[in-house]
């Protein structure tokens, strides 16, 4: 298995905070890694490290061989490297087709001008563009709605836009942020075949959930992290049975016994 | 709305501004309105340039600084260096596009109200800066500025020297209007293009725009950029009509009045700043005859219509939708 993206030693530091302190682990191609733990374990903050939204205090995020920490967003989501967010991060007042039709930006072979001039490339490109949206509109099962204004959908809908969104630029590693949250048990198990197929078209997915049931389901491995350090990192089943993963979830048995006392 | 059906009202367009307005002006003998129209199209050229900045999610009230850089580029360009004045009209928009992107830099990475109080701030900024700097010849400003000499490429006469014309106050308003037709064409093309989808998406959600690969601050410079180009055309060309600067030719009232221009238009419609310009300015100079009420009339029915059409007027669904459907 090849290692695609490679996080090495990194920390954050918020004033003087540790949101996320020396956590390393590598993604696989093609796999399917979650990162879980408590409230405010710091997963939403590697994720932003991870694609550049944050800037690392220490250590760096590698990527093919490259360093993609601490560089733009929207540079590492042109090397593949793509971010989705949690809940309505939508493109509001865009139809669905407009948000995955205007998610094809970095695919786009010709520069603004020729855009605006409206050359043949562009327009080629303009093509393309509203293809591949149709196409992976399709296949997220969002085309009966594909006209509609995207504030206005169910919540199932935006995750699956959101995903759409994510996918509409071509990532080779798309990191979703809750797919599933707020979603209920007959949802998030389609929403969890939907990101197996994402992962089937040969995406590396890195997702940050709370959901365990739909975790322990979709994941290939699991990374456990706990006020900001990882504590323990392989398959679901060794993830269930490993006794720090249970105290970090459950409080240990001395907690327990101080708070009858 | 049809192709056909855009054509027809474009054309339609065109032919009231060039062909109808200055008939009845002729037949009512109102020479005045010439140049309040003229304003009104020059007006509405800066207008366009702030309702790009609101089209990219930011409150802009500092067009009138690129206006007033911008006429000063003219004035002394034409009075100091003897340049044609409209060489002089690209360059005074091109000044005012370089010292946008420079300010741009650091400003545009506010957002809400930030955003909007440091370009407040500019006007203020370049009315003190043309009262202090010396090229600018303080607060004398610079009058008796010739009027615009001919323009002709390869010897072929475009537009003549206006001082040898009988009436220089229409063809200011054909200039003025064409280039209001002009930069709103462009303007309807950028905002129907790729960029302005783009746009949209940083007015919509800049992190979702970062993620999904769109260089947000390159963007947010290049849409400021054209905003302050706008601003400053129509401040040199304002210059021009009126033949003085000074440092009070545009203030800060003005640069609110550029940016309630696309608010009462409509944010959401290409055309909308132009119509605004129109009510706004005409609404101001019909009350003149209310006194001292005229401000307290003009704010109240302002506020009304902001309260009854918060999307602008534009917003109104006529019968067929003539106006709609160009936005």
């Amino acid at each position: 298995m090849t290692v695609l993206l490679e996080v090495k030693d990194v920390k954050k530091n918020f004033g003087g905070l540790t949101a996320v302190n020396n956590v390393s682990f590598e993604a696989h191609e093609g796999e399917i890694l979650s990162i879980i733990g408590p409230n405010g374990a710091g997963k939403s903050t590697l994720f932003k490290l991870i694609a550049s939204f944050l800037r690392t205090t220490s250590g760096e995020v590698i990527y093919k061989g490259e360093r993609i920490s601490n560089l733009n967003p929207h540079s590492v989501a042109r090397k593949g490297v793509v971010r989705t967010f949690q809940e309505t991060t939508i493109f509001r007042s865009m139809t669905v087709r407009d948000n995955v039709v205007i998610a094809h930006h970095l695919r786009s072979r010709s520069s603004l001008l020729e855009f605006f001039v409206g050359t043949l490339s562009a327009r080629r490109d303009e093509r393309d563009f509203a293809e591949s949206a149709d196409e992976i509109l399709k296949f997220l099962g969002l085309d009966p709605i594909k006209d509609e204004i995207a504030s206005n959908l169910p919540h199932g809908h935006l995750r699956a836009l959101g995903i759409a969104i994510g996918l509409a630029t071509n990532p080779t590693i798309l990191l979703l942020d809750e797919p599933f949250a707020g979603m209920n048990h007959e949802e998030t198990m389609h929403a969890v075949e939907l990101v197996r197929s994402v992962r089937d078209r040969g995406v590396t997915v890195l997702l940050v959930e709370h959901d365990m049931s739909a975790v322990m389901k979709i994941s290939d491995r699991i990374i456990v992290l706990n006020f900001g350090e990882k504590i323990a990192e392989g398959s679901p089943e060794e993830i269930q049975n490993n006794s720090k993963v249970i105290e970090a979830y459950l409080g240990s048995e001395e907690d327990a016994v101080e708070l009858q006392a | 709305m049809s192709a056909r059906g855009k054509i027809l009202g474009v054309a339609l367009f065109l032919v009231v501004i060039l062909v109808v307005i200055p008939i009845l002006i002729r037949v009512s003998g109102r020479q005045d309105f010439y140049y309040t129209l003229t304003s009104v199209a020059l007006l509405s050229v800066g207008s366009a340039g702030v309702w790009l900045t609101f089209y990219i999610g930011r409150i802009n009230i500092g067009q009138g600084a690129y206006a007033l850089a911008g006429g000063y580029v003219s004035a002394v360009l034409v009075m100091n260096y003897g340049f044609n004045f409209w060489i002089t009209l690209p360059l005074a928009g091109i000044f005012c596009t370089v010292v946008s992107i420079l300010i741009g830099l650091p400003i545009l990475r506010l957002r809400g109200v930030y955003f909007a109080m440091i370009t407040l701030v500019l006007t203020e900024v370049a009315r003190l800066s043309a009262l202090a700097l010396p090229i600018t010849s303080g607060a004398k400003g610079i009058v008796s500025i010739p009027l615009p000499a001919e323009l002709s490429v390869f010897g072929l006469t475009i537009i003549p020297d206006f001082s040898t014309l009988s009436n220089p106050k229409l063809t200011f308003y054909y200039s003025a209007a064409i280039l209001m037709v002009v930069c709103y064409a462009l303007m309807y093309r950028l905002v129907n293009s790729r960029i302005g989808h783009l746009c949209r998406s940083l007015q919509q959600n800049e992190e979702l725009a970062a993620s999904i690969g769109v260089n947000v601050p390159y963007l947010r410079l290049i849409a400021y950029g054209i905003s302050s180009f706008f601003g400053g055309l129509a401040g040199a060309f304002f210059v021009a009509i009126s033949q003085s600067v000074y440092p009070s030719t545009f203030q800060v009232i003005d640069s609110i009045n550029f940016m309630l221009n696309c608010f009462l238009g409509g944010l959401g419609y290409v055309f909308g700043p132009m119509l605004g310009t129109l009510i706004l300015y005409f609404g101001w100079d019909l009350l003149f005859t209310t006194g001292r009420f005229q401000l307290l009339i003009y704010s109240s029915l302002l506020i009304t219509l902001m309260v009854l059409l918060p999307n602008g007027v534009l917003s109104i669904r006529l019968p067929r939708g003539i106006l709609r459907g160009r936005g």
